[in-house]
């Protein structure tokens, strides 16, 4: 093998692949990146790809082929050498057992690893529909927040994709809240209505790389093999699906409410920050909802305390609720939006939190739900 | 309610270590030019030494003493062993430090069939006993009753003031006896005549309040007439809670062992709960045959008391981060602890959940013993441990 390849479009590549490789890999070759010079799958150019039995990531890279051929080597350490190389074009070529890089005056030998080892990627599944690249990317932001990260309840650390004939749902809950937002997508004639678990890193992952604006997104899924993968902008990935039942969430959203208000959400941020610098390790931050004014509140007798009131447009029941404070604000940032509705039944009961548009309206498709902290007594 | 003092505890444990000192003044304390006095045995007090005195007056007053620096070490592990005895009577104990705490005993007793002075006398004996130094104990209807009653009991001996007698047992006491009065408030009392607590117990309130102050002439008045309603607050410093268990033969059995991992997180969440503490992090420990020793963590997204939550999550560790091989300690241990009043709610969770059960089998317990009520997994006979006492028979 022996090419040449532009300096940025091969660390961009390396650099993608790389972060999905696993730190500490059960075999060596599994921490590896694959190498695929033009002649071998047909395609012009270099193809570099990794793979760790759950998660495949793929990237095709303009380059000049002089001689085609695969090769493997460390990916941890190729993703720092391309990220540090001068903006020149670079050299790859193999000898033997050792890849050798060049750039400018700078020279790299590196070992390679035996390619024959390397587990063949999976292909990618059929083709289900295509949806519009930011509408992906902001859906995964706000929906993966709400995944949980706690291995020992693998149910909760994937996201849940729902499709129903032309519309998309994503749900995601760690127990303590749940994000859910349904949109708009093309499926492909003969869809099936299906419902699957994507691991929430890996589709956080994806949808950052492949959501940009004005690009579009090709979603596959094959629930037999329990594969799903995603395309566009030249990047390719495939990520097996998680085993495991979701809960059953609809049954959950609150049905009713007894008081709703609407505010500001950087005003409320800014405040949330300020009062729960007093909260003993962030444990929560109380909030009494009453005509025209929210009242803050954190702290106690034995430790600091601080409060701030901020005007607010309350409808109800005057409610006094407490939440985690770092759970509050990832839900009000993740409605990208200038004003959030708040609504409530009790304070032992879940809060729902959704956007608000310019007109004073909620927006439709998205929610966040969160539980309280009980308060003492 | 019992107050337990370890009388000269520093000095008590030392001797206890070096029986040749026994009948000589010794002194534990700073041994540099700038040391204070932190403990000193009943023959040194004679010579007038006394705690937080600088080192260097003690070696006037008392020339012949034997000075030791302070092994605090040492103190912690005898002081820990002495708050295990307390805490198989009661769950409510309140240390107050290293040497002196209180104890709830009023739910203990139908179960130990006994009284408060019966606790009191076994309290005395099992510390003499086990750790080797003497403790005096006080019985009275409140804490403060039963501080001043220990004190009065010094050394080596225990005082019982039922609730009858409070008001006869209070009022000839100073009024410095009173908790709160320092020297100054004391000066400012007896300057218009208010010498003993019975003094105090008879001036009219309005009269206090514009002397000392509201709060403060409140407190007193409260505190002179017998009145002090401060529960036993059970907590602790610890970083972490914990149990361990060594077996008496090597297991393999993975099945045995999670069920004594859940025996292990049963008794570490009841102790979390008792103490009103709760914990994000779960951590085993796993040691092996030939002493190999894993110790694998987790951290859960919302602290917990739950014997579930922690059973559950050691039993993962276990399945997942151990390797198999014959096994002779196994241990479950909370860590990053906060004294939490506050419970993340969770979705799916019913109102009434595992923490309610808990709580009602800790109610149960605290009146019948820790076998009223357990895990179905744990009935029936367990593995043989070491260093731990059987049950008795069933009644």
């Amino acid at each position: 093998m022996k090419i040449r390849v532009e300096r940025d479009g091969l660390a961009d590549a390396v650099a993608w692949v790389a972060r999905s490789l696993p730190s500490r890999p059960p075999v060596p070759v599994l921490g590896g990146v694959l190498l695929d010079a033009g002649a071998t799958d047909g395609s012009e150019g270099l193809t570099v790809s990794g793979f760790d039995y759950e998660v495949s990531a793929t990237v095709g890279v303009p380059a000049t082929v002089a001689d085609g051929g695969r090769t493997l080597v460390s990916g941890r350490l190729l993703a720092d050498i391309t990220k540090s190389l001068p903006a020149q074009p670079v050299e790859i070529s193999v000898d033997g057992s050792r890849v050798a890089i060049a750039c400018g005056s700078a020279k790299f030998s590196l070992p390679t690893m035996p390619v024959e080892d390397y587990p063949q990627l999976p292909a990618m599944p059929q083709h289900a529909g295509e949806l519009a690249g930011e509408v992906f990317g902001q859906a995964v932001s706000q929906v993966a927040v709400a995944a949980g990260k706690d291995d020992t309840l693998p149910m909760l650390t994937g996201v849940r994709v729902e499709m129903t004939g032309e519309k998309l749902t994503l749900v995601a809950t760690d127990r303590f809240r749940l994000a859910m937002r349904e949109f708009e997508w093309k499926p492909s004639g003969d869809v099936e209505d299906a419902a699957v678990l994507v691991p929430a890193r890996t589709l956080a992952d994806a949808a950052k790389a492949l959501g940009s604006a004005g690009r579009s997104v090709e979603l596959a899924l094959s629930p037999t093999d329990g594969l799903l993968g995603l395309s566009g902008s030249g990047r390719r990935t495939t990520s097996r699906l998680l085993d495991a039942e979701f809960p059953r969430y609809r049954q959950l959203l609150p049905s009713e409410q007894t008081s709703s208000a609407i505010i500001g959400v950087a005003p409320l941020v800014e405040a949330i920050k300020r009062v729960s610098l007093v909260a003993d390790r962030g444990t929560q931050v109380r909030l009494e909802f009453a005509d025209g004014v929210l009242r803050l509140s954190a702290g106690g007798d034995d430790e600091g305390s601080a409060e701030e009131e901020l005007p607010v447009e309350f409808t109800g029941e005057p409610v006094m609720i407490a939440f985690n404070p770092g759970y509050l604000q990832d839900g009000l940032a993740a409605l990208h939006a200038d004003r959030a509705e708040l609504s409530f039944t009790t304070p032992n009961r879940p809060a729902l939190i959704k956007p608000v548009n310019a007109d004073g309206e909620v927006t439709p498709g998205y929610l966040y739900l969160l539980m309280p902290v009980r308060l003492p007594g | 309610m019992l107050h337990v003092d370890m009388d000269a505890f520093y000095a008590s444990v030392e001797i206890r270590e070096r029986p040749e000192l026994r009948d000589r003044p010794v002194v534990v304390g700073g041994v540099g030019v700038r040391g204070v006095v932190s403990s000193a045995n009943y023959i040194a007090r004679r010579h007038g030494v006394r705690s937080a005195m600088p080192t260097v007056q003690a070696r006037r007053l008392c020339p012949r003493a034997v000075f030791l620096p302070p092994t605090f070490a040492l103190y912690q592990q005898v002081s820990a062993g002495v708050l295990a005895i307390f805490r198989e009577i009661t769950p409510l104990v309140e240390p107050l430090s290293l040497d002196e705490a209180f104890l709830d005993v009023s739910g203990s007793l139908r179960r130990l069939r006994t009284t408060p002075a019966g606790v009191g006398a076994e309290i005395r004996r099992r510390v003499h006993a086990e750790h080797g130094i003497v403790c005096s104990v006080g019985v009275g209807p409140t804490k403060f009753v039963a501080k001043l009653a220990s004190g009065l009991a010094k050394p080596d001996g225990m005082l019982v003031v039922p609730k009858t007698e409070v008001t006869a047992f209070l009022h000839p006491l100073p009024v410095s006896a009173l908790w709160g009065v320092g020297k100054k408030t004391a000066e400012r009392l007896f300057d218009v005549g208010l010498e003993t607590v019975a003094d105090v117990a008879a001036a009219p309130l309005p009269r206090l309040r514009r002397m000392i102050g509201v709060a403060m002439a409140e407190h007193l008045h409260a505190l002179a007439q017998g009145h002090d309603d401060r529960p036993v607050v059970p907590r602790s410093a610890e970083k972490s809670v914990g149990a361990e268990e060594t077996f008496d033969t090597d297991h393999h059995d993975r099945a045995l062992l999670r069920r004594e991992l859940l025996r292990l997180a049963e008794r570490t969440a009841t102790t979390l709960r008792s103490r009103g503490l709760r914990g994000r992090t779960v951590a085993i420990k796993v040691r092996y045959a030939d002493f190999t020793t894993i110790s694998r963590s987790r951290t859960l997204p919302v602290a917990t008391d739950v014997t579930q939550e922690i059973y559950r999550t050691a039993a993962q560790l276990l399945d997942e981060q151990t390797p198999p091989g014959a096994v002779r300690l196994i241990g479950v241990r909370v860590e990053q602890l906060g004294a939490g009043e506050s419970e993340q709610l969770a979705l799916d969770a019913p109102e009434q959940g595992w923490r309610e059960a808990d709580q009602a089998a800790d109610k149960a317990r605290s009146k019948f013993g820790d076998l009223a009520i357990r895990p179905a997994a744990l009935l029936g006979k367990g593995p043989d441990r070491a260093g731990t006492t059987k049950p008795g028979p069933d009644r």
